[in-house]
């Protein structure tokens, strides 16, 4: 069980970091990126076949971000004077082309044979007491970080509505002690796979400490007048160039971080599956982020990191459904899917936007 | 005074085989409130298109300060202080009213994504004194109140409001008006007006499409009529209002 949580953990990390990228791309500066999975397929690569090579992982991670952000800027040079939905078919098309290329390349990439071993970080790292501890601090010190800012946003909000609207609003009580329920139960599991030390474990707290400081950052920038900007450009470009701000450069902006940050994620993944074939990298995991930053509200960070629990979360709860009576295992599996899209549609009109999003934001006419 | 701080010769621009803006000349003077009038469809807003280069003319130029910026980007002929306002009032909805403004203005350390990181006492400062100017235009404009609110919820005559003061927030040498009247109440448009004429004289010209002749002949100083894509007509407000030709292309005579 601890190490099912542990599993899981890192899969809600790797794509909250994942979809933090399509978040500053689509949810901040309305850029749709249909294949955002393209730069995590060359940050993932990329990572394993240079540390494959003895390249040091940390440097082998930062040219594959590197890569990603020059991916972005090859599709971004060619499309991002076009209109948005061109951007959304020439990015699907890349995403295609990078995967197929992966699959149908035999020297480097070895094809669908894929890559199965290679060097994986705090593998081979056995912790002495001392260290163990040291991660519980950090792990601790990300939990706190994680409750004071649910308190604040929940807070923020409270007083928001209060002065707003003439209800109370008991929802967003509810809404903060189930979060701060889950953050505690991931950290107690957290705190028992560190005594019980694995490889993914340490896994884990990297991720999460990269996650903070990815999450961080893009909450700083989104707040300043670079944000404002991108912010703008999602809301009527033609009015931030007649105001004399070069729309393009920051289009191209967004879209290199957040392919770098897309490729950061592949690194995380390929580590997470210790073993990486073309296949894992289908149009099905942009996909997956999108429904992460709808989910959680576009244009929110923190939207987007309680997307990606909630994505993980109900995927892994359903994976234990029984089969029932006349369905068979994979009529299950596809149940699953087509629930997934049965609770968008009703999110969708119950609220459409997101769950974190702001409501006032959707009745505002352009 | 009688320096002109934009002059467009000879411009053309065609959409197929429609001429939409055929030969046309234009000339603002410095400190001056210039009005282009016309008959719907005579191409006055193409014209404003073309020189704020959103789109860009077939044939011709246009110089503001005696520098050719028809070949410029958008965004930097805005930045070389020519900014322009849309027909229809483009605000930013989900914005505040203050990001409306704060975005406008120029120059901003803030706005570099490396300063960012490395300048930010610098930031908080620029921002504090962009904030002081925005608040002292929206106080002039009666926006104060909706500050904190989104753009979104903003009436029609008020976005229009917004738009001027948004255009006001960059300091430019000439704000191009797309119909500031169209869809307003009587009261406001009076406020409007006087808006305008304030600051003209604090040095800011103007250059106004509007159908609304109150507003055209009490505001400018020199008017230029346009009519099926070409020039009819220009001269001071008198003779605009006595000239035949004019009136034959509003009445169709």
């Amino acid at each position: 069980m601890v190490e099912y949580i542990v599993f899981l953990t890192i899969n809600a990390g790797l794509y909250s970091i994942f979809a933090l990228g399509l978040n500053l791309q689509w949810g901040i500066c309305g850029l749709i990126n249909f294949g955002l999975v393209a730069f995590m397929i060359l940050g993932a690569y990329t990572t394993v076949l240079l540390s494959v090579q003895g390249v040091p992982i940390i440097l082998a991670v930062l040219i594959g971000a590197i890569l990603a952000a020059l991916l972005g800027l090859l599709i971004g040079l060619s499309t991002l004077r076009l209109r948005e939905d061109y951007l959304a078919i020439v990015t699907i098309g890349v995403a295609e082309i990078v995967r197929l290329i992966v699959q149908n390349e035999e020297k480097l990439t070895r094809g669908t044979f894929g890559i199965q071993s290679f060097p994986l970080p705090l593998a081979n790292w056995e912790p002495n007491i001392f260290f163990k501890l040291t991660l519980i601090i950090i792990v601790t010190s990300l939990t706190i970080l994680t409750v004071s800012k649910v308190v604040k946003a929940i807070q923020k909000e409270w007083r928001h509505k209060k002065n707003t609207s003439a209800s109370t609003p008991y929802y967003l009580i509810i809404i903060g002690i189930l979060s701060i329920i889950l953050v505690v139960v991931f950290y107690i599991n957290g705190v028992l796979a560190i005594s019980q030390y694995t490889y993914k474990v340490g896994l884990m707290v990297l991720e999460l400490v990269i996650l903070a400081f990815i999450y961080e950052g893009l909450e700083f920038l989104v707040n300043t007048p670079w944000g404002r900007v991108l912010k703008a450009i999602r809301e009527d470009e033609e009015v931030v160039k007649a105001l004399g701000k070069d729309v393009f450069s920051y289009k191209l902006q967004a879209f290199l971080l957040g392919g770098a940050i897309a490729g950061i994620a592949g690194s995380f993944f390929a580590w997470q599956l210790t073993a990486i074939y073309p296949t894992n990298f289908e149009s099905i995991v942009t996909f997956n982020a999108w429904i992460i930053v709808v989910l959680g509200g576009a244009g929110s960070n923190a939207g987007t990191l309680l997307g990606s629990v909630i994505f993980w979360l109900y995927d892994s709860l359903t994976r234990f459904l029984p089969t029932i009576g006349f369905l068979t295992e994979s009529q299950i599996g596809a149940l699953r899917i087509m629930l997934i899209g049965l609770i968008l549609i009703v999110l969708m009109m119950s609220r459409p936007q997101g769950i974190l999003g702001k409501k006032e934001e959707l009745t505002l006419n352009k | 005074m009688d320096e002109s701080l934009l002059i467009a010769r000879g411009l053309c621009k065609s959409f197929g085989v429609i001429k939409a803006v055929n030969n046309a000349i234009i000339e603002v003077k410095a400190n001056s409130i210039t009005g282009l009038i016309g008959p719907n469809g005579a191409g006055k807003t193409t014209l404003f298109n073309l020189l704020s280069n959103f789109i860009q003319p077939d044939q011709g130029e246009v110089i503001l300060e005696g520098k050719k910026i028809h070949k410029l980007q958008p965004y930097q002929i805005a930045l070389a202080g020519c900014v322009r306002t849309f027909q229809v009032a483009r605000v930013l909805s989900r914005l505040s009213v203050l990001e409306n403004m704060l975005l406008a203005s120029q120059q901003q350390i803030g706005e570099k994504f490396w300063q960012v990181w490395f300048k930010q006492k610098d930031i908080r400062r620029q921002e504090r004194e962009n904030k002081e100017l925005a608040m002292s235009i929206l106080e002039d404009i009666g926006l104060a109140a909706k500050v904190n609110d989104y753009a979104g919820v903003l009436s029609g005559g008020q976005r229009k409001l917004l738009e001027m003061g948004r255009a006001l927030m960059t300091r430019p040498k000439l704000i191009l008006l797309d119909e500031p009247a169209a869809g307003v109440n009587p009261t406001l448009i009076g406020e409007i007006c006087e808006h305008i004429v304030t600051w003209n004289k604090q040095g800011i010209s103007f250059l106004i499409i509007e159908h609304n002749m109150d507003v055209i002949m009490s505001l400018c100083d020199h008017v230029w009529v346009m009519a099926e894509g070409t020039n009819l007509a220009d001269g001071t407000p008198e003779e605009i209002q006595n000239n035949s030709k004019v009136l034959e292309a509003y009445l169709g005579g």
